[in-house]
């Protein structure tokens, strides 16, 4: 049996996006700059996308700007926000469970002389709000708080954090990414959000910046001044159309979607962590994104884990360090307090629309034998992890 | 990150897995922290390593290094079984990915010290 529950880092495409995309690959190949009929009909299509993503998010359709990645757009909305409003002061703040992509941008932020303040999350990974709130002070530009981060599936208080920000008058981004497809989000108190096509069933290769009216960003890819120059370069007419029927998708069966994977991921939590010794959950066990299950199991390492489990056709990822590019173990379950070795061991299972009750049996009944498999192997006694 | 059918094979084969009760010399090396630890157990005879086992905690490339190391050691001589080295056994898994080579594969750093370590007590 295959069963695919590693949606957090990659998603099919539904087949119903597939086939509102098809069109613009061959047979409406117009370039939306163009002034002629072709170039008028890609620029509808891609204005209608545009719309369909806004009105996921409450927001205005010109208030989308289309980029090749949610990376890119982490990039444009901390990173461009942040230069665009520099008078103001030299400090941002980040959350310290942000995805890699919006770390790093604060990194480069810091090398131009930027002071960046990492908000603490607590064990459960919920962003600490009086922390928050003391880091935050007049000279902030920007802050960002996820709404809610993909590994852990912990949900952010958000608007909270985004009051916050606009008491001290700093910006607010959020990082919409896995949240988008799952739970709702408002735009009303944010000024930017980042969201992923492809997190929306949508194809890979295509992200979308909310920009509220009235902000700008200083634009990081310059060229022909497409997106009202904020991101230039040809749009990518399929995949935007793509996102905007994957939105559009979204809002229609999130509610109920989200309620049937709730109780697959509870099953999938309480089947697992009651069979097998010595698991436990990472993250909130309420505040939690319906599709996500993150369980870590002392004494053994993730990748094994992985590798193992592919092999029963089960497929998951993990915040093992062995299965980053770093040699770090999660950044996330580091932040939440979690020891090199507990981080090591932990699985993450972030189930989707293909996954079903008979997926969440098979799993919860290979894993007691995986478990016991590489424990055997293992020469770690329970002192060694005090 | 893919690797060889050979580190697969004995991943989910691993040879001599396990723990000698009485063994005459045991090397471990790594720590949790890193996530790898490997420990060999070795009996000897004549000089020569009689048997073998060992425990893994680390990831695919860590299991399968360790299996490997046991099966080249297993039968030779002392001085032989000394100079095995890692790249020994990354060659004969078929090569390794270039990140598993210093953190996964320590294994023959393990056979060594429960080699001197049976030395070390036969003194």
């Amino acid at each position: 049996m295959k069963v695919y529950m590693d949606h957090g880092a990659g998603k099919p495409v539904d087949p119903r996006v597939l086939e509102a995309m098809t069109p613009y690959f061959t047979e409406h190949y117009g370039n939306p700059a163009s002034f002629h009929g072709e170039g008028f009909d890609a620029l509808k299509a891609v204005n209608r996308a545009r719309g369909q993503v806004a009105s996921l998010i409450g927001a205005e359709a010109s208030e989308i700007v289309f980029t090749a990645s949610a990376t890119e757009a982490n990039n444009l909305g901390i990173g461009g926000a942040t230069r665009r409003y520099k008078k103001k002061g030299n400090r941002i703040v980040l959350s310290a469970i942000e995805h890699i992509s919006s770390l790093n941008v604060g990194k480069e932020l810091y090398r131009e002389g930027f002071e960046i303040k990492y908000a603490p999350v607590d064990i459960e990974g919920v962003v600490d709000l009086g922390e928050l709130e003391s880091l935050v002070n007049d000279k902030t530009v920007l802050v960002s708080v996820l709404a809610a981060n993909g590994e852990i599936g912990t949900i952010q208080p958000m608007e909270e954090a985004a009051e916050i920000a606009h008491r001290s008058d700093a910006l607010f981004h959020t990082d919409a990414t896995a949240a988008a497809d799952q739970i709702d989000i408002e735009t009303k108190n944010v000024d930017f959000m980042t969201l992923s096509s492809n997190d929306l069933y949508g194809p890979k290769g295509v992200g979308a910046l909310y920009i509220k009216k009235g902000l700008r960003v200083k634009p990081q890819i310059l060229g022909g001044g497409q997106e009202r120059g904020i991101r230039s370069g040809s749009e990518n007419v399929p995949g935007i159309v793509g996102m905007g029927a994957a939105a559009e998708l979204a809002s229609v069966e999130m509610d109920a979607e989200g309620k049937r994977l709730s109780l697959l991921r509870d099953t999938l939590i309480k089947g697992v962590t009651e069979s097998i010794k010595e698991s436990y959950l990472n993250g909130h066990p309420t505040l939690r994104l319906p599709n996500n299950a993150n369980i870590r199991f002392s004494y053994i390492e993730g990748e094994a884990l992985i590798l193992s489990l592919d092999q029963l056709g089960v497929k998951v990822s993990s915040g093992s360090a062995c299965t980053a590019k770093t040699l770090e173990p999660s950044h996330v379950l580091r932040a939440m307090g979690l020891k090199h070795e507990e981080a090591h061991g932990s699985l993450v299972y972030t189930l989707g629309k293909i996954n079903n009750k008979e997926h969440i049996e098979y799993v919860i009944q290979q894993m007691p034998e995986v478990v016991g498999r590489l424990r055997a192997m293992s020469p770690l006694t329970p002192e060694e992890l005090r | 990150m893919m690797y060889s059918e050979k580190v697969l094979d004995h991943f989910r084969n691993p040879r001599n897995v396990g723990e000698i009760e009485d063994a005459d010399g045991v090397g471990s090396v790594g720590n949790p922290v890193c996530g790898d630890v490997m420990s060999i157990y070795i009996k000897v005879k004549d000089d020569k390593i009689e048997d073998i086992k060992f425990k893994t905690f680390g990831c695919g490339a860590a299991i399968a290094t360790t299996s490997m190391t046991t099966e080249l050691a297993k039968g030779k001589t002392l001085d032989e079984a000394m100079t095995i080295t890692r790249q020994d056994v990354a060659d004969e898994l078929g090569g390794l990915p270039p990140v598993k080579m210093h953190c996964s594969n320590l294994a023959a750093d393990a056979l060594h010290e429960a080699i001197e370590n049976y030395r070390g007590k036969k003194k």
